[in-house]
């Protein structure tokens, strides 16, 4: 190894030197004040170390590994996400005993993020997958003296580690058919052996079966409403945000470097579960009265959303316009996320069923907490694709990539479920906007000082693409060509 | 330049009306008043000295008086491009003056958050100002969308029983036909990319776009069907009694003065400049529907017992003659099409400051309750029969020049149909006189205590009675403002058509 390969990996090396601070200084001193904000600063710098390493991009790293700008970008991405949460949570997880662990899962996690980002490979992709997913089980449990996280966090153990397992023996076949792991080397091997050996279609089905329900693509989505329900509110939002993100992110870089979009017959499955997922998700957020849960079924919307983007790609012209589609939604959604489950937290801090909050608990919030409220207006008319944030440009850029490609279908299901949405977010906001008299109990929330900066900073995160889009979309221009 | 000056106006305005609520809870209709007062006068004087000085655009679509462009997002060829014509000022004038009306008509009626209320109502004449102003295909949907949020939270947080219904109701028909729009702008600037090479929304860009006929058809009908929704047109105004008869009063006043234009508006801006071989193929129908608007209305509203929900129909059966005169798209027609668009934005506007009026002093809106109330309120009484008898189409007054124009044209093309409208006139005597039957005359309540109108409605209603005698006696320099758009419009179709069989006023009135 170089010390231009040392660079190129800077963010990861960042993570792990961190993580392991983070042991050394919970074994010498405990105090979640201290750990919280240690974890908080390695993620920043994390991110930070990504500017360094873009000098030295793109560059091949082992077979495993490639930090080009694509990866860089979004461990950026994941690493500011997972320091809004580590702050966020500083509050959620006090009252139970010894938080500090929390904060290293939280590194490590997002370190399981990133490697994810930068997966060229079956083998980084496996590792990464189980970094993330393995400190997410704990994670999700951690108020372990609550009922609804320990549910959550075994139905998430045992659906997870069986599509893991599903996906592992997928890549096993496609290794037998091809004799190779690395994923443009993948897409040769398909290329000389054909489509037609038979071990092939079982590998695509449980590569793509195990992929999707990490993403909770309809049919795969039942896990999400009961895990997103019981765990912690900032560890769904992180749940929701990265690492949805994440196996997106390496599930489309599978798709371009293994050139799987010859497969129409594949691609045309992945069109068909993104409506579903579309429709499906939207509806069945119509009918709760649980916020956390109607984000989940609304995040399984999302998902089918942007899958339209491998619908596009298949058009080679397209495929520029798509994929900054799809980096541009991402980043969109994970600000969005992170707002929304941000305020969840912000607004419960009754540790006794925490978990379950419910329409009538934002009842009034405009009167008792406006900056609360603001955000998660904004959160919400993002999500709901209204223009001025960044949700709104997001779904533009999805419509022109479809349209370039001429997928009514899916358009006609993205206006569909868009329309069916704004029912279930303009809900929240009117239980938000019920004058004092007309909500029965007042409900206590946190408020300091450091909840309104948060505040403040998502809310600038969520406008800020939506008014002025234009450097980001050159950035990501540049990126891409 | 003052284009982008005026929207950021009447934002900051907001702004400033919303905080200054911590200073006293009176300051924050004052400032929202002075607010739309300069922005009134800021841009009369920001008028250019002489006419056509500005862009001619090439394709001779109208003369614009003021132009601005400035990058916004070149990814997409999207500019923050703005521009002013005869109509878009005659629209804004209007939509400030009724936004003068609206502070008016809620100057007592607050007394929960005056600040965020008046702060809502110039948020949503920023963004409709917006709408009349914007020439880049993208900004105009983003005002559109952005204008609906200030108003949901005007008829959310202040309206009445039934708020939470009206509201959703009224933004999810509004955002669903949006986003059918947004999807054929986009398709509409790829179409533009594909006959050009190079991506944009800018609406002289897009103009004169010759256009795959199918494509056309299913493009010009997603602008359509937004633009009716909003309008609203017969199938799709299920909407509009709801919404209106739950808002605030000023909220009424802004929806039925001024939204409900910004869909004539686009029709006639976008949808029928933008495709006139479909837009053409398309009249019948849009005639048919505009015909099923003016009698369903005027039906409907004469089976209402609730003040609001009648004049609400009322809007409906008057809306249809715009639809009408769009589309029978000749001279007359189309002259009479922006009369009714100013004449309505002010009779209507005037109906639903009397009901909130009303509202405030009886607690009620059903008209069975009421009756007798011209002895108690004499001042009320004179002001609801003028408005009344304008909304039924007394010649003399604003509304009548308008229906008059519109029959008249679509006599040339259709005179079934034309013969069908007429009928609306004679539903529109019925129920306006029956609604003042029942409201003001008959035996009044001996019990009831009424205040009539006092020197700030008197004010109001004054200037609304001034316009729409001024619009009835000399409507020419209105029709003089629009003329440009009027004309550009019937360049777009062959003159071989029907345009031709006119009536012969068209003669007179072409210079």
């Amino acid at each position: 190894m170089t010390v231009m390969d040392f660079q190129a990996l800077l963010p990861l090396l960042v993570l792990a030197a961190g993580a392991t601070l983070l042991m050394l200084q919970i074994a010498w001193v405990r105090s979640p004040d201290l750990t919280g904000a240690l974890a908080a600063l390695i993620l920043v710098l994390a991110a930070l170390s990504c500017h360094f390493a873009v000098a030295a991009a793109p560059l091949q790293v082992t077979p495993l590994l490639l930090a080009d700008r694509y990866a860089l970008l979004f461990c950026t991405l994941f690493c500011l996400a997972g320091a809004v949460t580590a702050l966020l949570s500083r509050d959620y997880v006090s009252q139970g005993d010894q938080p500090e662990e929390f904060f290293l899962l939280l590194v490590l996690a997002t370190m399981g993020a990133c490697v994810l980002a930068c997966a060229v490979h079956v083998a980084s992709l496996l590792l990464g997958l189980e970094l993330l997913s393995v400190s997410l089980y704990t994670l999700i449990a951690y108020p372990n003296k609550s009922i609804l996280p320990l549910e959550a966090a075994v139905k998430y153990l045992v659906l997870s580690g069986a599509a893991s397992a599903t996906a592992l023996f997928g890549f096993a076949l496609l290794y037998a058919a091809t004799g190779t792991l690395g994923f443009s080397a993948i897409g040769q091997g398909l290329e000389e052996t054909g489509m037609g050996q038979s071990v092939l279609l079982p590998a695509a089905v449980m590569i793509f079966t195990g992929l999707a329900f990490k993403l909770s693509v309809v049919p795969f989505h039942l896990w999400t409403p009961d895990v997103y329900d019981g765990a912690p509110a900032p560890v769904t939002g992180f749940l929701a945000s990265v690492a949805k993100g994440a196996v997106f992110v390496v599930l489309l870089r599978l798709f371009l470097d293994a050139n799987l979009f010859r497969y129409y017959r594949l691609v045309e499955v992945t069109g068909l579960l993104a409506i579903f997922s579309m429709v499906a998700g939207n509806l069945l957020a119509l009918l709760q009265t649980n916020i956390k849960r109607m984000l989940a079924y609304s995040s399984i919307a999302h998902i089918g959303y942007l899958l339209i983007v491998l619908m596009v790609c298949t058009n080679s012209a397209n495929q520029a316009l798509a994929v900054e589609a799809a980096i541009f939604y991402l980043i969109a959604y994970t600000a969005t996320t992170i707002a929304a489950f941000g305020l969840l937290t912000l607004i419960s801090c009754d540790p006794s069923g925490r978990e379950n909050i419910q329409l009538q608990q934002v009842s009034g919030l405009f009167w008792r907490q406006p900056v609360l409220a603001c955000l998660m207006l904004v959160a919400l008319l993002s999500l709901a694709g209204i223009p001025l944030t960044a949700g709104f440009i997001a779904k533009f850029y999805l419509v022109n990539a479809a349209v370039s490609g001429h997928h009514w279908i899916l358009l006609f299901s993205l206006v569909l479920g868009s329309s069916i949405g704004i029912y279930y977010y303009l809900r929240v906001i009117h239980y938000m906007a019920r004058r004092p008299g007309e909500h029965g109990t007042e409900h206590e929330t946190i408020s300091n000082r450091r909840g309104r900066i948060l505040c403040g900073l998502l809310i600038a995160c969520i406008l800020l693409p939506g008014i002025a889009p234009q450097s980001l979309m050159q950035y990501l221009r540049a990126i891409l060509h | 330049m003052s284009m982008a000056v005026l929207i950021l106006m009447l934002l900051g305005g907001g702004l400033l009306a919303w905080q200054s609520e911590r200073i006293h809870p009176d300051l924050p209709r004052w400032t929202a008043l002075a607010t739309v007062i300069v922005a009134l006068v800021f841009l009369l004087v920001s008028l250019p000295p002489e006419q056509p000085t500005l862009p001619t655009d090439p394709r001779g679509t109208g003369d614009w008086l003021l132009h601005l462009k400035l990058a916004w997002m070149p990814r997409f060829g999207i500019a923050l491009e703005l521009a002013l014509d005869g109509l878009s000022l005659l629209l804004l004038v209007l939509t400030l003056l009724l936004g003068l009306i609206a502070i008016a008509s809620s100057w007592s009626e607050i007394d929960f958050k005056p600040g965020l209320f008046q702060a809502n109502l110039l948020w949503t004449l920023a963004g409709v100002c917006g709408v009349f102003l914007a020439v880049d295909m993208f900004l105009f949907f983003l005002f559109w969308e952005v204008m609906l949020i200030p108003m949901y939270l005007l008829i959310a947080i202040w309206g009445h029983e039934n708020k939470t219904y009206a509201a959703t109701k009224f933004f999810i028909f509004t955002q669903a036909s949006g986003l059918l729009m947004l999807l054929a702008i986009v398709v509409l600037a790829w179409q533009g990319l594909a006959a050009s090479g190079r991506l944009s929304f800018s609406y002289f860009d897009l103009l004169g776009l010759t256009l795959d006929p199918r494509l056309g058809w299913w493009t010009m009908l997603g602008f359509f069907l937004a633009f009716t929704v909003k309008l609203p047109a017969f199938p799709f105004h299920t909407w509009l009694p709801d919404a209106h008869t739950q808002a605030p009063t000023a909220g009424s006043v802004l929806l039925a003065g001024i939204l409900l234009k910004t869909g004539a508006y686009g029709l006639l801006r976008f949808c029928i400049p933008l495709f006139p071989e479909a837009s053409l193929q398309f009249a019948p129908i849009a005639m048919g529907l505009g015909v099923a608007g003016v009698i369903y209305g005027a039906v409907l509203a004469f089976a209402q017992s609730d003040f609001k929900r009648l004049v609400a129909y009322s809007s409906v059966s008057h809306m249809g003659f715009v639809l009408l005169g769009l589309y029978a798209w000749n001279q007359l027609a189309l002259q009479g099409a922006v009369m009714q668009m100013v004449a309505h934005g002010i009779s209507t506007a005037a109906l639903f400051m009397l009901a909130g009026a009303l509202q405030q002093r009886l607690h009620t809106r059903d008209m069975g309750r009421m009756g007798g109330l011209w002895h108690q309120a004499p001042r009320m009484g004179a002001c609801a029969m003028f408005f009344a008898v304008a909304s039924l189409g007394l010649p003399g007054l604003g509304n009548f020049v308008a229906e008059f124009l519109v029959l008249l044209g679509l006599f040339a093309v259709q005179p079934w149909l034309a013969a069908l409208a007429a009928l609306g006139l004679i539903t529109a005597a019925i129920y306006s006189l029956w609604m003042m039957q029942q409201t003001f005359q008959g035996s009044p309540d001996e019990q009831r205590k009424l205040a009539d109108f006092d020197v700030r409605e008197m004010l109001a209603m004054g200037t609304m009675v001034v316009a729409l005698v001024w619009l009835g006696l000399y409507p020419q320099p209105v029709l003089d403002l629009a003329q440009p758009v009027i004309d550009s419009l019937q360049h777009l179709v062959p003159s071989d058509n029907a345009v031709v069989a006119l009536a012969p006023g068209a003669a007179v009135n072409k210079p």
